[in-house]
This record gives C-alpha cells, structure tokens and sequence, in this order.
C-alpha cells in the first residue's frame, strides 16, 4: 500500500467514522419504522393499525433522508466503494428500493383509498414492502461482510453472489431486529390493548433477536482468516471484549421492563443498545476495509479536496439537521391513540 | 460482458426512472410555493378562503412530496447501479454536490414536512407558516444543487483529469458549482415548474367553473381565486420563460453547438439558416428529409441576426453526434406548448381587463385541456437537453459508453420490467387519488369540523379534550 500522511490518511478516518455514525441513525430512525410495517401482519385491527401509522406520519420522511444521504456521501467520499457495492448488489438493491417505493406511497394510499379492498391491498403492500426492505437491508450487509469479488476497482463476481446462507441469515437477522425496534417503539407511543400486544411482540422478538446475534456473531469470524484474527489481535480484543457482556445486561435490562410495565421507554432504547453494540462490534470487525477484502477505506476515497468540501457542510449541518429533527419529534410526542388528530 | 444491448437497457431505465421522478420535484417546488403565498395571504388578510384552498391543495401536495421521495430515493442509488465507471471518475465532483443537496434541501423538506401537514393546531399559525416556507425553500435549495450538478455534465470546468484513473479532481468548487450554463438551466426549469403547476391549478379551476357554469350557478369564491392566481401566473411566467429560454438557448450555442445541430437538424454550417418547422433528420445519410422551413428563421433565432451563422452536424464527427431524431422533436413540442401557455396566459390578461375572466368558454376549456401541459414541456426540454448531451455524459470529456457498469443486460430487463409495472401501479393510483380530489371543490371552512365528516369531526373534538392528559 502506498504511504499516505496528513490529510489523505486522516479524511478517510474522519468520514469512515461519520459514514458509520450517519449509518447507524439511519438504523435508529427508520428501523423501527420499518418493523412497524412488518408488524401490520400481526395487527390486523383498523384502529389500530391507523395509530400506528400515526406514530410516524410526520416523521418518516425524515428517516428515510437518511438512507438518501448514505448514498449520497459513498458517491461523493468512498466513489469507489459506492461503483462496485452497487453492482455487486444489483439486484437486491433493486428489490429493496422496489419495496421502498411500494411501502413509501402506501402511508399516503391506503387511507385515500375508496374501496375498502383497495385499503387492505396497500395495507398488504405496505406490510410485505416493509418487510422485504428489511430483509433486503440485511442481505446487502451480509454480503458486504462475507467480501466483494474486486479487481482493479471493478466488481467481478455474478449476479446471485448474495443468494448465500450467511446473507440471507443476515437478512432474517435484520428482519427480526427491525421488528422488535417497531414493537418497542409502539410500546412508547401507544396506549392500553395496543401497547400491550406490543409488550408481548417485544419479549418474543427480544428472545429472536439475541439468538440472531450470537448466530451472526459466531458466523462472521468463520467468514475470513482476517476476521477471526480480530478476535485474537491485541489490542482490538480490548475493544471487542465487552460487547458480548453489554449484550447480556441489556437483556436483563429488557426483560425487567417488559415484566414489570415500569417503563414506556426502556425497550426501545435496549433495543437500540443491541443494534449498537451489534453494530459497533461490526466495525471493529470490518476495520479498515470498506469493501472487504480486498478494498480499505482508502483505497475507495476520492480526492482529499472532495472530502475536505463534504466535510466542512458536514460538520455545520449535521448538528443542525439533527437539532430540527428533534424538535419535529418533540412537536409529535406523547402517546397517539384513535382520537388524535389526523390531516385528511 | 457489458454490450451495447446492456449499455442500451441501462439508459432507458435511467431514463424512465429519472423522467418518473422530474415530474413529481418539479411538481413540488411550484406546489409548496402556491402553498407558502396562499397561507401567507391567509394570515395577512384572515380571510377562510385562503386556508380553505391552502388546505385543499396541501392534500395534494402530500401525495406529490411522497412520490417524489421514493422515487428519489431511487436516484440516489441508480447513479451506482447503472454507472458504475461514471460514478468512480466523476464521483469526486457530483458526489459531494448530491451531499450538499440531502444535508440543505432534503432533509430541510422533510424535517419541516410533517409540521406542514399534521402540526397546525400543535405549534400555533406563525410556526406553521415557518415550516410552509421552510419546506418552499428547501424544494428551491435542491432544485439549485441538482441542476448545478446536471449543469456541470453539460459546461464542466473546476477540475483536472488524474492521469492514469481518469478521474475529475475539483480543482475550484465555485467554478464548478457556477458553471457557465448552470444560471440559465436553473431560471429555465424553475419557471417551468411553475409554469407547470399554474396551468395544474388553472385546470382544476377551470373545471370547476365550467362546473357551475353548466349548473347554472356561481362558481364559490375559492374556485374563482384559484383560477384567477393561476392565470396570473401564466401571464407572468409564460412569457418569462420564453425569454430565458431563448436566453439558455444561447449560452448551449456558445458552450454545446453540436446539440443546437441536432436540435434544429442542421447538417451545414451556414448563415442566412432557415429554422425548419418540420423534418425528419436522417442520421446515416446526413440529411433532413420532408423539411418544412421558415426561410432566415434559424439564424434570427440563434444568433439574433439574419446573417448569423449556425453550427451544423456536418462540422462534427459522426461519433460526436447526437441523435437529432429525437431532440428535433423533443425541442418542438416544449417550444409549442410554451407558446401555447404564454398565448393563454396573455389571453387571460386580455379577458381580465375586459372583465370576462370568469365567462370565456374558450379560455376555461383551453387551460382544462392544457392542465399536464407544463409537465410534458418540462420532460421534452429534459429529453432535449440531456440526450443532446449524447455521446457523452460528461460532456466531450467521458463517454456514455465508457460510463456503464458491470452488470449483465438480464438483470437490467428484468429491474426495467419490474420498474415500469411499479410505476404504472403507483402512478395510476396517486393519479386517480389526485383526480378525486380535484372532482370535489374546495370546502368552505375546510379545517373545522365539517358536517359532511362526521368521523373527523368527533375526533377533533376528541383531539382537542384529549390533548390536556396526553402531553407527557
């Protein structure tokens, strides 16, 4: 590898970090509306799936920006990450943007709906749409973590090379995980029978989801020598080390909210915990390749200058989206039921 | 592995997605600033009706916001999917201006959006007409990064090419951002857009009075000032835009010759040029054939004097060419139907001081029937301006063919045959929601609890007691 020094060492550490940072808030944000849709299979109650939606109408929008900006920023930091991720993962990026789509114009559609066969057909969509998006999510992580068929910065694989258990397993795992956040996140903002259907999905998805973490977790180092090396090198052990301990006292922590009803809050921010730590010991993991194995941060930036010109709007904007980001979910705060008040 | 076939597949679904999705921003930018004066005017005079038709057309625009959103979200991911060697050479430079546009615009639209729709009564009327105008500026913001973008594959400069990777490196962002055609595509689509949604609530206006009319009743008051804002628009706007688009016809001239060629289907360069209103540009022979031509036209129009010399095809190589078959008539349906608009628009004002705005038949009927025509100029300028960028994408720098991705043509046909039913479904269905609202007039007293609602008018009631014990 060439010595790099100064800026064109350090941008790519930089946005590494943000990449990941703006990553995981797209995971906070819009996982749990995601899990919501997939949670329509389950409640098939008209009322409540219109409080449901309720909870994030005015926000959605929003979380899904985030997914928009991901893009944006591999384009315009990692270009050469973004030109062999995306062909690599044609088609299930494809397949996840298709159900995007469907799932994304069904918050608007099926309550404009005139026949009530039409609203439970965009119900369906939005449920399946949100579900097969989810699922998708996790393959495209799963194949970039099982590696990229890379030569002279151009993808060299096939079509199906993501039609392999260990993605698929991942798009089980991000499925689950997705769901519960949904569940929690209902647990906060509903009230009396809902919330508690959503009490009982949260314990079962809890229990699903630490089984898809340890499945993954003991996976991923048999992926690659490199991997497994993580888990021996000094000091990275430091830094692995107490994920696995985190993991369990949020556990402990989930279910004695769950039991004992004390909190509308707690299991939704245990949840956030487990995709945190999941995701931390992810990147750890990952470190310093982008596109594994071959490609490092690096070797996939473009020019310091495009860095450096991203970073500056980066660093002031950034805090200032979240800041009104905020203050949108703080309007909408507070428990939704069937009398709160809706546009249409 | 990439063959023609492939690389063919790859431009029409681009195409198909990215002229799926134009419609709907465009749509919003004109919308969300109708939105921002209606409300404005609402808390300046106090008067309902102008909530009456706020609200109104906020119920459309929700529907508008959304489908642009997915469709968009598209792009973002396409430029990596089907232009993968693209995205790695010209990353460096259109990357980091589709990041400023998510971190200013997007994300600004969106924060803001919810308050717009659903937060009247949850922040007060000043905050409400804040995130109105927020969201009206945000659409403002992206449509200037997005068309600064486009504008660069068109006039690039502000870079240099790293040997060896072919890359642009930003050598002066400012010279990138100002390139020198970026001015004048961004007035050119901006007044489209609202030129666009003018003969949109000019249509639906119209509808309603040619309603009442046939009802033998007034048309309600809302009704008349929807049509009348309308038609002050296109009187304004209709021939603004002729202007700039005469303006930004120019600059293509001095920066991109080769695409006027293939717009106007001249094959030699000469002065004294006619301006052909019909033809049908034959590309192997290097002729156009069945030509109908206004004798001095072409040089009048292009260079502002008869003597004026014009650029023809012949001047370029043939591999340098664009397909004058399809500019030629992309070019002369927007320039058609911009006449069509201003001509209304000017009408409109004639009526107006004559005091029968409201009773010509032949204006209400004109504007109902060019109701989408805004939209259909606005996609022929696109398909002007961007397949007579062709053979390039990066203009004279990077080819199209040299731009493509890995990807086998079956997985391409198969995402394109999948794309054109998703969007025919969500399309027919936003369309149809669109249409059954526009079938209805404004309400009076639109926010309030309606009679005619009765659900809605029980939970409003049911909101406002509630709202004391939910606030935690």
């Amino acid at each position: 590898m060439i010595e790099l020094s100064g800026a064109a060492y350090w941008l790519p550490v930089v946005w590494a970090v943000l990449a990941a940072v703006a990553i995981f808030i797209y995971i906070v944000l819009d996982g749990f509306d995601l899990g919501l849709g997939i949670l329509f299979f389950a409640e098939k109650n008209k009322i409540h799936r219109n409080i449901m939606i309720q909870t994030i109408a005015p926000v959605w929008d929003g979380n899904e920006t985030w997914m928009i900006f991901g893009g944006a920023a591999l384009y315009g930091v990692f270009p050469n990450a973004y030109a062999t991720i995306l062909p690599a993962l044609y088609l299930p990026i494809f397949i996840m943007l298709f159900a995007l789509i469907i799932r994304g114009v069904a918050f608007e559609f099926r309550s404009r709906m005139h026949t009530e066969q039409a609203q439970a057909l965009w119900d369906i969509g939005f449920c399946v749409g949100s579900f097969i998006a989810t699922f998708m999510q996790g393959v495209v992580l799963g194949t970039l973590v099982s590696g990229i068929k890379v030569e002279n910065n151009q993808f060299v694989g096939s079509s199906f090379d993501w039609l392999s258990p260990f993605p698929l397993f991942c798009g089980l795992a991000v499925v689950c995980g997705y769901t519960l956040l949904g569940a929690a996140w209902l647990v906060w903002r509903t009230e009396s029978t809902l919330q508690d259907s959503m009490r009982k999905w949260s314990g079962i998805l809890s229990v699903l989801m630490l089984l898809m973490i340890v499945g993954v977790s003991v996976w991923t180092p048999a992926l690659h020598a490199t991997y497994m090396q993580h888990w021996t090198d000094w000091p990275r052990i430091l830094f692995v080390a107490p994920v696995p301990v985190a993991v369990a006292v949020l556990a402990i922590v989930m279910m004695m909210a769950l039991r004992g009803k004390t909190s509308r809050r707690i299991p939704f921010f245990c949840a956030l915990g487990w995709f945190f730590l999941s995701f931390t010991g992810l990147g750890i993991n990952m470190w310093p390749y982008i596109v594994p194995p071959g490609m490092t941060i690096w070797d996939a930036s473009s020019p310091p200058t495009s860095q450096a010109f991203l970073l500056v709007g980066a660093a002031v904007l950034i805090p200032l989206i979240l800041t009104y980001t905020a203050f949108a979910y703080h309007v909408f705060r507070g428990p939704v039921n069937e009398h709160s008040e809706s546009y249409h | 592995m990439t063959g023609l076939d492939a690389l063919f597949l790859a431009r029409l679904q681009f195409a198909f997605t990215v002229g799926f999705h134009i419609v709907f921003p465009a749509f919003s930018i004109g919308l969300a600033a109708y939105l921002a004066v209606l409300e404005g005017l609402w808390l300046k005079t106090g008067r309902q009706v102008y909530l009456d038709l706020f609200r109104y057309w906020l119920r459309a625009f929700s529907i508008v916001f959304g489908m642009g959103v997915v469709s968009g979200l598209v792009m973002s991911y396409e430029f990596g999917t089907n232009w993968a060697q693209f995205s790695q050479k010209a990353g460096p430079i259109l990357g980091p201006l589709l990041g400023y546009e998510v971190m200013t615009a997007f994300f600004l639209e969106a924060g803001f959006l919810g308050i717009m729709l659903f937060g009247m009564n949850k922040v007060g009327k000043k905050l409400h007409f804040f995130a109105t105008c927020v969201v009206s500026l945000g659409t403002l913001i992206s449509m200037s990064w997005i068309l600064s973008s486009n504008s660069w594959m068109q006039t690039p400069q502000g870079y240099a090419i790293e040997p060896g990777t072919g890359r642009f490196i930003p050598q002066d962002w400012w010279a990138i951002v100002f390139n020198p055609s970026f001015p004048f595509r961004l007035v050119h689509m901006a007044l489209a857009a609202f030129l666009s949604v003018a003969f949109v609530v000019g249509g639906v206006g119209a509808w309603h009075l040619i309603r009442a009319r046939r009802a033998g009743r007034q048309p309600t008051e809302a009704v008349k000032i929807m049509f009348s804002m309308a038609m002050w628009m296109a009187a304004i706007v209709g021939p603004l835009q002729i202007l700039a688009g005469d303006a930004h016809g120019l600059n293509t001239l001095k920066y991109q010759p080769a695409k006027i060629a293939a717009m106007e289907g001249d094959w030699e360069s000469e002065g004294y040029a006619p301006e052909l209103l019909f033809g049908i540009p034959d590309m192997e022979n290097e002729v156009t054939r069945y030509k109908i031509a206004i004798p001095y036209a072409g040089s009048l129009i292009l260079t502002h004097s008869l003597s004026g010399k014009v650029p023809g095809l012949k001047d370029y190589p043939k591999d340098q060419r664009a397909p004058s078959y399809v500019v030629f008539f992309s070019f002369r349906i927007m320039i058609a139907l911009g006449v069509l608009m201003a001509l209304a628009g000017l009408y409109s004002l004639w009526l107006r001081w004559r005091g029968a705005l409201w009773n010509s038949k032949l204006l209400q009927r004109a504007v109902l029937i060019m109701t989408p025509a805004g939209f259909i100029a606005l996609l022929c300028g696109w398909v002007t301006t961007e397949v007579g960028r062709q053979p390039f994408t990066v203009y004279g720098l990077l080819r199209t063919v040299d731009s493509a991705s890995p990807v086998p043509s079956a997985s391409i046909w198969g995402t394109l045959v999948i794309f054109v039913i998703v969007y025919a479904i969500v399309f027919a269905s936003g369309i149809s929601i669109l249409l059954r609202g526009f079938a209805q007039e404004p309400h009076s007293n639109e926010t309030g609890p309606d009679p005619r609602h009765p659900q809605r008018a029980a939970a409003m009631a049911g909101a406002v007691s509630d709202n004391a014990g939910t606030e935690a």
